[in-house]
This record gives C-alpha cells, structure tokens and sequence, in this order.
C-alpha cells in the first residue's frame, strides 16, 4: 500500500516536472511551475526559506521520501532499475548490502559546498541532481517530444487544423549536449546495475538529506522476531543498505521505497516510528563512479552559401538567405528579471528549464568554462519579444525573478551597438530602417548620412538611455554574415 | 540513380492518372446517375462540344479562346534542392491541351526563373510545329541594350526549338517612354520589323500594364507600327474597378475594337483570385450555376467579347485544365443578366481588403530573401476566410489570432516574412498592379506585431 502511494505520487511529480521540461508552448507552467520550486536546491538559491523548512521537516519526518518521490533524477534512477528487474527474476534480487562510503559522499558534498560558495557554477550544475535531470530532459527528451509534435503539425497542417504549430528542434549548446549525455549514460548505467549509487554516493542532495533522516521519526523497520533470515529484503533493496545479518537499515541512505515492505513474505518489516537510532558502519572501497571527462567542442560553423550571379532578372525564386552568425559579446546577455549578471550566476542551477521553455529561442546554455550550462541569451534566431515573460516565471531558483510584461519593457539587460560598416545602407546602398522600425523602446532613429543632403539615405544611431537590449534590432537586421547592430550586456540591469 | 529515376516516373504516371480520374469525376462529371450523360470520355472529362475558335482577320489565324499560359508550369526539386519545372508533368498537361483542342501557348523568357521556354518547348517539340501558335516576349528589363535584346530574342528561338514565333510582344509596357526606351531608342523595333518582314515574327505585338494615358501613347504608335495584337489585363473586377493607377478593361478593350485589334487576355482569374474568392461571392456564384466552378464566371466573362483573340490560363494542375476546357467547349456567351450580376459581384469584391496580387512573381527574388508573394497571398487568403481581425474584442479574435499566426508560420519561413523587409523599394518597379510592396508588407508586419502582443 504505501510502495503504491510512493510509485503513484512519484509517477505525478515525475510526468510532472518531464512536461515543464518538455511543453514549449508554456501553458503547463501555470499549472504545474511549482513542482521546479519545491526542489531542493533551486529552492535553497532562491532563498525559498519556505521550501527547504518544509523539506528538512518532511525528511525528518519520513525520511529521504523527497528522493522517492520529489527529485525526479532518483525516480529516473528508479525506472530504469525496475526494466532491469523485469528482464528476469533474478535481477530482481540483484541487490545485496554493502558499506555506507561516507568518504565519497561528504568530500563530494564539501566540494560541492565549497563550489558553490566559491561561484564555481559549472561545478554545482554538473553534479546537482534537479539540474542534472534537466539537462537530460531539455536535451534528450524534448527533442523527441518535439520531432513528435512537428508530426503532429505536419498532419494538422494537412487537415487545415490549428491544434498543432511545429517548432525548432536544435542543438543550443553542443557542450551541454554532451554533458547531458554523458550524465544520462553514467547514472543509467549506475541504476541499472546498483539501483541507487549515485544518489548514495555523488548526489550531494541525497547527503544532505541522508543525514537528517538519520534521525528521521518514521522509518522501516525490521522486527526481529518475525524476521526468518530470508534475505529477501537486502537482495532487493536499491540502495544497498539493509544490513541482513545485523538486521539493521542504514537510514542516511534508505530512501523511503517500501519495497522491503511488501517484498516481506512474513511481514518483519513495518514503516513505524523508531525506537533506537542505528549506525552504519564505515567502509572504504573503491567506488564506481566513472565521471569526469566531459568534451567542451567548438562552436557550429555555420555554412554560408554564397548567392549566384544572375545573368538576367528572371521572375520568381528565392534569394539565398543565410542565419546571421553569433557576435562576440563582451559582457554576456542574461535575462530581465536577473537583476544583475551576478545575482543570476549565484542562483541559476542551470537546470535548463528556462531555455526550455523560451519560445523565441533566445536562451541556451553557455558554453564558457565558468558558467558553463548557465543559460545565456542570443539573437541569432529570434529576440527577447516584448509580450513573453516566460523564463522569470519559470525560474525555481531565484536567478530569474518574477517580472511582469510591463516591468520588462522597461527592464535594461544591455544596449545595442551600431557597427556602420556592415549596415546595409553603406554596403547596398539601399534605404533600410528595419532596426528603428521594430525597436520597441523607440531607442533606434535614422539619420541623414550626409547631414547637407535633405534626400541623403538615413543610418541607424541609438539612443542608449533609452533601449533596453531586446535583440529586435540585431535580428531582424539584414546585414550578413554579422549583423550591423548587436546588443552588449550589462553588468548590472536598471529600470529605465 | 537511374533505377530511382524510373520508379519516381512510373509513380508519377499513376498518380496522375488517378488525379485525372479523381478531378474527372470530382469536378466536371456531374451526376452519375444523370440520365443525360453521355459514354466514354465525355462522362469523364465533362466536355460537352468543340473547343471554341477566333479567327484572326488579318490572316486567317485560328486560335482557341483557350490559351495556355506557360508561366505556371508544376515544379518539383531536383537533386540539389533546386525548383525545376516537372517536365513529365507538363508533358501530360500539353498532352490533354492539345487533344482537347488548345492551340495556344503563351511563354515569356523570364518566367520560371527561365526555364519556361525550354520546358514549353521540349513539350511542344513532340507535336507538328503548324498545329499550334507559340507566343513569347522580349522581356528586356534589366538591359535593354540592342544586343542583349537581340541576343535574347534569338536565345528565345532557340529554347522554343522554332524558326519562327507566331506571336511576339515587347513584354509588359506601361507607356511610351518605356516603350522608346526600351525598344525605339536602341533600334529594336527596326531589328523586329524586319524579322516581321522575314516571317520570323508572324504577329508582333505588346502586352500592357498601366494608365489610360499610357495606353493612348501605345495606340498612337499604332499608325506606325502596326499591332498585330495587344495583351491586356481583362476580368470582371479589372472591367471597371482596376487596381491603383491601371487602366479599366473596359477602356483598354474599347480602344482596341476601335483600330480592329485583336486582344489576347491575361489574368483573367487575377492569378486565382477569381477562383479563391471570398465564400460569400462562392455561395453568390454558385446559387446562380451550382454546377459550374467558381472560375468558370471569370473564362466566360473574358470569353464573351467578340474582340478577344485568346484567353490564357495558368494552369498547374489538371483540374484546373478539364475545367477550363469544359468551361470553353463551347464557350457559352454571358447574358446581359449574367454581365450585369458579374459587375455586382465585382462591387462586392471591392469591400474585400486583399491586395491585389495576382502571384505573378516579377518582384521576386527578393535580394533580402523575402518571399513576398507567399505573404501577400496568405494575407489574402485569411481576409477571404474572415480570419483578419479588426480589434482585440472581436467575436473569434482569439480563434483569428491562433489562425493568422500559426498559418503564416507554415506558409512562409521565419526568416522569408515581412519582419525582414528593409523597404529597399527595389521590387516596387516590377510589379504590374503597381502594388506598394513594402507599404503592405510593413501593414502586415504591423498587424502580425499586434497579434502577437494582442494589442490590436
């Protein structure tokens, strides 16, 4: 009954925080955006005292039920050890007990600690459960989902239906890319081998919580005149920590399945209130994480094709277009709501959730060693529209707080820079304005490039107290292969 | 590759034949149970008679009311992504043309990106050159020197595999100073009498757009040189309501039955918009014929003047040839009353807000990469589906919204949309119905802005 409850609500946050990862069009968030803010992490960067109170209270309650049901990284462990189990009976009973390795699990978690004191945020990123799970998420999965929604697109624009509109499926950051995959196939392989190694030994979540539910007020139990030394509890336990012959479970570890429970023929084991607190004993071996090289790869080089000559203007065809290439930013893009460069890379756990759900493509993962994965915005295929507040409503973590539409016309991340070389009212000698025309602040007008000349063509000059750094102007801008205007950064965002 | 190739083909013939049965049935058979229908091929293709004839006083000529227009030839992508004219495709359609009595075909060397010619040609080759009348134009726009014009005359001759050309226009003039510069100025019209002269012109002549002003200015030219034949821009809404600054048909047609000129008709469907009307104007055309097509009125309605030689189609697909053909074999003149109703029908169009692009590509390729037409057109299409919304608390705005934006997603690519144009005004020039293309397109990005922000 209770291994039901827990597979049950643990199937309801799992489907749950998947879809935030994976519905693009953002209608679930509204509904479903508090399950990103009760975990763990996110929760404790926001300050969410709240949060992490309730938290801490519902382990020392019931021990790391959190583990079992909340992180959605432990019930992906899960899954993918209950396959394992189905494939035959023996693997079932896999399991058996071994040692608690406390060395790995604290020196990972003072790492993590001090990582993340010291704004070593790609290190955090990397090992912290609920972004690990996003990554994988954002990475692996919603690309499936997609593929599967053009589908769906493709069908309804067939049957004159608006139900579906199809979507860019696109790698955003080739590193983060590869670190999902590498994360994926080290805790898959982990589970399907060792059930819950990962988060006994890395997760610096699961180490935290494991030693609070060392006291933890309701826990399995095993009662000692019903036991008949079968065994059969330790054999299936996934996280390794029922100490048969002692009868004894190690609770910084146990994570509150309930398997034990009903895989008891004789019904020895009871979730109950605890009498006695019990410790494991300590024990060095080896331990099987495999995890440290992850490839950093070079930016896409994006093909330009360079258009044809024509002999004569024919009617019809289309001129070869191609997507402007990424500028080199000094100081990096980071959304309105984010307060300050700063402010943002001290919260974000650059679980993707935000670059996930940008509907105009703007958000993606950086690929510079410090902030590696931390989100970052570009405008190579669309800009930071006026009307969406999409990533501050989302963000579980603080680094993108909540702003209004109204707020966030009048938010400055940056400010845009004019390179006259490029435009192509010098190069083509063509009237153009699409940067003024589309500027929502109104920081773009035109002047006369020969200021004698009343019919002088007009370039575009920007009024920098007055722009907010949206992008409208870089990506709408005609000029190639870099666009003639571009937006720099600000340390610090002020309200204009 | 080769294997591929045969597959493709063998694919192609089927599926064609069973979009020629299914339009058969479809569209033109009307009532199997009809106890009028007659066997065979007239149950299928819905031909009631002969094709209708005009002759040519002047020589003899005798041409079908029906003329193919060769600027809407089907395409498909070759190996490298490039669009390629269908020519398997092309074939059949000349096939079916022919059979059923067309003898008109109407190219020009810029259409198609330039492969009109050549493709028309090839097709044509297969049949005795005397059966039929080949029109082309010397589209000299972008250089009108002598010999690029006489270079592209003679390159004409050759993609049409011909030694002569029945008909030949100077392509698309709007009034004399165009005229003289383009043809009088470099010695072109010299060059062309002669080969008139030599019958390697058999008919020349021009086709227009423009003002009455204009068009006086080409009918003054008649004394001296002589028209064959004009082209001109004729249908019920162009009649007596043309576009922008363009001459009314009614005027262009009067001038020219005045000197006894021959008129060859183009768009005289607008490029499909007198067949993808609004639905009201459908139910109003088809309360009064529920068997014949929406496009039907307009072949009619340009098929009715006595002083029309020719009117040419587009057509890409089959349907739209068995259709033309059965609206044409025979023609069946329009009544006062059915002329009368047509003019009330154009009224009506009037209150529609589409703009008046008839898909005729001449602005294209865009050189910012805008696909100008498609955006036109699927603006157009959501105004005659209601789906244009005029104010954020319209009844169905929401409903108009999702409609407008996720359509114009599937119809044109992100970067091919009205957001990109620079308003450059180097399209404006070539249009025919003298649209303001960047003043529509920056409407329309306007309109789409205030969807998206749902600030209408």
């Amino acid at each position: 009954m209770l291994r039901k409850i827990r597979i049950i609500l643990a199937s309801v946050f799992f489907i749950g925080v998947t879809l935030l990862f994976l519905d693009f069009t953002g209608t679930i968030h509204a509904w479903l955006g508090w399950m990103a803010k009760v975990q763990f992490l996110p929760a404790l960067l926001a300050l969410n005292f709240g949060v992490v109170a309730i938290l801490v209270v519902l382990t020392l309650l019931f021990g790391r039920v959190y583990c079992s049901v909340i992180c959605p990284l432990g019930v992906m462990q899960d899954i993918i050890s209950w396959i394992h189990g189905k494939t035959k009976k023996k693997n079932r009973f896999r399991f058996s007990y071994s040692p608690a390795k406390n060395w790995l699990r604290y020196s990972v978690l003072a790492l993590f600690v001090i990582a993340l004191v010291a704004g070593l945020h790609s290190l955090v990123a990397l090992v912290a459960p609920y972004s690990a799970y996003g990554r994988i998420a954002s990475n692996l999965l919603a690309p499936l989902y997609q593929w599967g929604n053009n589908f769906f697109a493709w069908i309804a624009e067939r049957s004159e239906s608006y139900a579906f509109y199809s979507t860019q499926v696109w790698i955003k950051s080739i590193a983060t890319f590869a670190v999902a995959v590498v994360t994926f196939v080290v805790v898959a392989v982990l589970a399907w081998k060792n059930g819950r190694t990962w988060c006994n030994t890395i997760c610096p979540v699961g180490s935290v919580l494991g030693l609070i539910s060392k006291f933890s007020i309701f826990a399995p139990v095993i009662d000692t005149e019903k036991c008949r030394n079968c065994g059969l509890c330790g054999k299936q336990c996934k996280s390794a920590c029922i100490d048969m012959k002692e009868h004894q479970i190690d609770y910084s570890r146990c994570v509150a399945c309930m398997d034990c429970i009903e895989t008891c023929k004789d019904g020895a084991i009871h979730y109950t209130r605890r009498k006695c607190l019990s410790e494991c004993a300590k024990n060095d071996k080896p331990a099987d994480s495999g995890r440290r090289a992850f490839v950093v790869s070079a930016a896409i080089a994006t093909t330009a094709v360079a258009a044809k000559a024509q002999e004569m203007k024919v009617d019809g065809g289309l001129a070869e277009i191609s997507g402007a290439q990424k500028p080199e930013r000094q100081t990096r893009l980071v959304p309105a709501g984010s307060v300050s460069i700063r402010n943002f890379e001290q919260h974000c756990t650059a679980c993707q959730l935000c670059v996930s759900v940008c509907p105009n493509q703007v958000l993606r993962p950086s690929t510079s060693l410090m902030n590696l994965m931390q989100p970052e915005m570009s405008y190579e295929r669309g800009y930071c529209r006026p009307e969406c507040t999409k990533c501050s409503d989302v963000c579980p973590a603080g680094a993108i707080r909540p702003v209004t539409v109204e707020e966030k016309s009048s938010i400055q991340i940056g400010h845009a820079v004019v390179c006259l070389d490029n435009c192509v009212v010098n190069v083509d000698e063509v009237s153009c304005g699409n940067c003024a025309r589309h500027c929502p602040a109104g920081a773009i007008r035109m002047v006369r490039k020969d200021p004698d000349d009343p019919k002088s063509l007009r370039i575009p000059v920007v009024n920098e107290e007055r722009c907010i750094g949206c992008g409208a102007c870089e990506n709408l801008c005609p000029a190639r292969p870099f666009t003639a205007i571009h937006v720099e950064g600000h340390e610090v965002h002020k309200t204009i | 590759m080769r294997k591929n190739n045969i597959d493709r083909r063998e694919f192609l013939k089927t599926a064609g034949t069973a979009a020629m049965a299914v339009g058969g049935l479809g569209i033109v058979a009307g009532c199997k149970n009809s106890g009028a229908a007659a066997s065979g091929s007239a149950v299928q293709s819905g031909v009631a008679g002969e094709m209708t004839y005009r002759t040519k006083q002047a020589n003899g000529d005798k041409v079908s009311i029906l003329g193919y227009g060769c600027m809407r030839w089907p395409m498909i992508k070759d190996e490298n992504g490039r669009e390629v004219v269908d020519q398997e495709n092309v074939d059949r359609l000349i096939d079916y043309a022919i059979e059923h009595g067309v003898n008109y075909f109407d190219t020009a060397p810029v259409y198609l990106q330039g492969q009109s010619e050549a493709a028309t040609g090839r097709s044509l080759k297969r049949y005795p050159r005397e059966s039929y009348y080949i029109a082309t134009k010397l589209s000299n726009f972008s250089n009108s020197s002598r010999e690029n014009s006489i270079e592209m005359y003679r390159k004409s001759l050759e993609n049409l595999q011909t030694e002569y050309l029945d008909y030949y226009l100077l392509h698309a003039l709007g009034d004399g100073n165009g005229f003289r510069q383009r043809f009088v100025d470099n010695g072109m019209m010299d060059f062309l009498l002669e080969e008139r002269k030599a019958g390697r012109i058999r008919n020349l002549g021009f086709s227009f757009h423009g003002t009455p002003q204009g068009f006086d200015e080409m009918m003054e030219y008649h004394d001296k040189y002589k028209w064959d034949f004009v082209q001109i821009q004729l249908n019920y809404v162009d009649w007596r309501h043309a576009s922008g600054n363009n001459a009314d048909a009614e005027y262009l047609q009067q001038e020219l039955d005045k000197r006894n000129i021959p008129s060859v008709i183009m768009e005289p469907l607008l490029g499909g918009r007198l067949s993808k009307v609004p639905q009201y104007v459908a139910d109003r055309l088809k309360e009064r014929a529920p068997q014949s097509s929406v496009a039907s009125w307009a072949f009619r309605f340009a098929g009715t003047h006595p002083g029309v030689l020719c009117v040419l189609s587009g057509m890409t697909y089959m349907e739209h040839l068995q259709d033309n053909v059965k609206t044409y074999s025979p023609l069946v003149p329009l009544t006062e009353d059915e002329l009368a109703f047509l003019d009330e029908t154009a009224e009506i169009m009037q209150k529609y807000p589409t703009i008046p692009c008839n898909d005729c590509k001449y602005c294209m390729p865009c050189p910012y990469g805008i696909d100008i037409p498609a955006i036109l057109l699927h603006y157009n299409k959501c105004v005659n589906a209601g789906e244009v919304a005029a104010s954020v608390n319209d009844e169905g705005y929401k409903k108009a919204r999702r409609a407008y934006l996720v359509s114009y997603d599937r119809a044109v690519p992100k970067l091919r949309q009205a957001s990109r144009c620079i308003g450059c005004n180097q399209c404006m020039s070539h249009c025919p119905q003298s649209i303001n293309i960047p003043r529509e397109l920056q409407k329309i990005d306007r309109y789409v802005e205030n969807l998206k922000q749902d600030k209408l």
